[in-house]
């Protein structure tokens, strides 16, 4: 604009800038900040906030004989019965499995996401698409094509009895369990792990090489740290799931091995007893949030 | 001297693209070697051929006299110095610099001392403990230099290493680098677009144009002879004159100027020669021309002001001249219109070979 335009327009405000002005100006940048989150905070009050802290609420209160849950007589009980030595070994079978979940993605996700970060735009496209596809259909229906798979009637079984072996029965085993589980949790792990990679600058492994490094040390010591975030964000995404696993178990495990998942409904359905699923929910909760905690602070402190 | 780096007929195919085509170069010992060309030349996939990033298609790469061509990186003498820098920024300063040493299982102690005097080097040793992050552009590439200079490479191959910083501070690093230089010995090979930088601090100087090494010269030779059209016009300004060859003392312009100028082509041959815009003198057509100089008559066109010089256009039979005339008092001036003399040594002619 020339400067003869700006005076041609009266109607423009000519205001100078002012402490106070400036302070009006950035409140009303917040306000509409906070307006346009509002919907999801709303959202997330109602649905989230609201019933986790009737949770809380509850896992302090009674249980009457009859399993009706009484608001009064507030105690710590159910956190008591935490250290029951049954909840112990649940919680240790499902933290294996989580743990080993994890492991298991992470072995497989990331060459995968090396792979498809080192290709061309075209190929990643390809590549990215195809391991959404799962996505497109439903996680339940997924989980009992497995069945069928992990079944005596199932290919693999099949396979051995035709090569003169015994039938194979998966299903209903703790292997069956992580068979599912990998398959279901693999595009997150993959995917965290593919956007770190992809950003990753290819010429430090090239100075890396210049300085002497093989290849396989330039990988341990630049792309692998490097690509820690994407390592973390994945495990995180991986892990917190599959500790509080329900469908998965419940239709590929067994009646014998019980998880933390199952436990937390038995308790809110056949045992009656809210105030100690309760309390459950929140240990589980707490042992994640500060598992999380110390997983973030220790990755993320090299970046 | 003996040859740091000595390439014979390397080629470097991408598919169907030629990026190196046929190149046979002898770098020596000691030397600030340059190699210059716009971009997509294939000055930077020479440089990585050196460094081992790639393999040459064909050809022999001998570095200190051993060959290299199919070498990995981490088993060549050199070191590179990126134009990204390329710096680890998970690391410190001082663990970059060290990293080089590290890999070659060279003692903690040793690789505490060789990392302190690298960063001295670079005036940069109070940085020691900051990620590259938070170190200035500057500052960055002097760290990406001591990176490469601790482990006191055979060659060190510079990548346009100064391309990202801004002027005043690239010209002080220009100086700074070629100080460096002298002071540690090692040979550099250094890739660059910038012909400025290329004639302040090189050696010798090889231009690159599509995958061709066209001329190898010392940066004065370069600039006063070039033998080709591409680096007459790549290096600084030139004006390019089309004549006919009398005899082999004269040559005429169109137009019928006459012009004294030696050359070895034979009589009634088209030849172009090249005289850079300061070898010019303009005067005044009502002057007696210069004794024993070149003359061509036309009018001046354009003038253009540049501070400590002016830029004259001048429309002559033979074609447009570029003309650069100091700005000094004892310098005449001409306005645009003016009729004038542009006059030249013969020996400020330079014949082109294509």
């Amino acid at each position: 604009m020339s400067p003869t335009e700006l005076q041609e327009s009266p109607t423009d405000v000519v205001e100078v800038a002012t402490p106070k002005l400036e302070r009006d100006a950035r409140r009303a940048d917040a306000r509409r900040g906070f307006l346009i989150a509002s919907p999801s905070l709303f959202y997330l009050i109602l649905f989230f906030a609201i019933p986790l802290g009737i949770v809380f609420v509850y896992s302090f209160a009674t249980r009457s004989s009859t399993g009706l849950t009484l608001l009064e007589g507030w105690n710590l009980d159910s956190y008591r019965r935490l250290w029951d030595p049954l909840v112990g070994e649940i919680a240790f079978r499902s933290l294996l499995l989580a743990t080993t979940t994890t492991a298991i993605c992470l072995l497989v996700s990331y060459p995968l996401a090396y792979y498809m970060a080192t290709r061309t735009a075209r190929t990643r496209t390809i590549l990215f698409v195809l391991v959404m596809i799962p996505f497109w259909s439903n996680f339940l229906v997924r989980t009992y094509a497995w069945r069928v798979l992990l079944g005596t009637e199932g290919p693999i079984s099949q396979i051995s009895e035709a090569l003169g072996g015994d039938p194979i029965r998966i299903l209903f085993t703790n292997t069956a369990v992580l068979i599912g589980l990998v398959y279901g949790f693999l595009p997150f792990m993959v995917l965290p792990l593919y956007a770190s990679l992809e950003r990753m600058d290819w010429s430090l492994i090239e100075a890396g090489r210049d300085l002497y490094a093989t290849g396989w040390t330039a990988f341990r010591k630049i792309t692998l740290p490097i690509s820690m975030p994407g390592v973390i964000a994945g495990s995180i995404l991986v892990f917190i799931p599959t500790l509080g696993a329900y469908v998965t178990p419940a239709i590929l495990g067994g009646a014998r091995t019980t998880l933390l998942g199952d436990y937390i409904v038995s308790q809110f359905l056949a045992a009656r007893n809210q105030p100690f699923g309760s309390a459950l929910s929140f240990a589980v909760l707490a042992v994640m949030l500060v598992a999380t905690i110390i997983y973030f602070r220790s990755g993320a402190r090299n970046l | 001297m003996s040859a740091a780096v000595e390439l014979s007929g390397v080629s470097k195919h991408f598919d169907d693209i030629v990026a190196v085509d046929d190149i046979s170069l002898a770098v020596g010992d000691g030397e600030f070697f340059s190699l210059l060309g716009p971009s997509g030349c294939g000055k930077t996939t020479t440089l990585r051929m050196i460094a081992g990033f790639e393999f040459p298609t064909s050809g022999s790469l001998r570095i200190r006299g051993r060959e290299m061509a199919l070498l990995p990186p981490n088993e060549r003498p050199v070191n590179t110095v990126f134009q990204s820098y390329a710096l680890f920024p998970h690391m410190s300063v001082e663990q970059n610099v060290g990293f080089g040493l590290l890999m070659k299982k060279v003692n903690k102690d040793e690789i505490n001392t060789r990392v302190k005097r690298a960063l001295d080097q670079v005036q940069l040793a109070h940085r020691a403990d900051a990620r590259p992050k938070q170190l200035s552009g500057g500052q960055r590439q002097r760290i990406a230099l001591a990176r490469a200079l601790v482990n006191e490479p055979e060659v060190l191959l510079l990548d346009e290493p100064l391309g990202a910083l801004d002027l005043k501070l690239r010209q002080s690093m220009q100086i700074e680098l070629k100080e460096l230089q002298d002071r540690v010995g090692i040979t550099f090979i250094y890739v660059t677009h910038d012909q400025q930088e290329a004639l302040t601090m090189s050696d010798r100087i090889g231009v690159m144009s599509a995958g061709k090494l066209l001329q190898v010269d010392d940066p004065q030779n370069l600039y006063e002879h070039p033998r080709s059209r591409f680096v007459a016009d790549f290096i600084g300004e030139i004006n390019l004159l089309e004549a006919k060859v009398i005899d082999s003392e004269t040559i005429e312009f169109a137009g019928g100027s006459r012009a004294s100028a030696e050359s070895e082509a034979s009589n009634g041959e088209t030849v172009t020669i090249a005289i850079r815009p300061e070898r010019f003198g303009l005067h005044g057509s009502d002057e007696s021309p210069p004794v024993g100089r070149n003359t061509l008559e036309g009018t001046v066109v354009r003038r253009i002001y540049h501070g400590d010089f002016f830029f004259y256009d001048v429309d002559t039979p033979a074609g447009s001249l570029e003309v650069k005339e100091e700005n000094r008092p004892s310098v005449r001036q001409f306005e645009v219109g003016d009729r004038v003399l542009a006059s030249w040594s013969p020996v400020a002619t330079t014949f082109m070979e294509d």
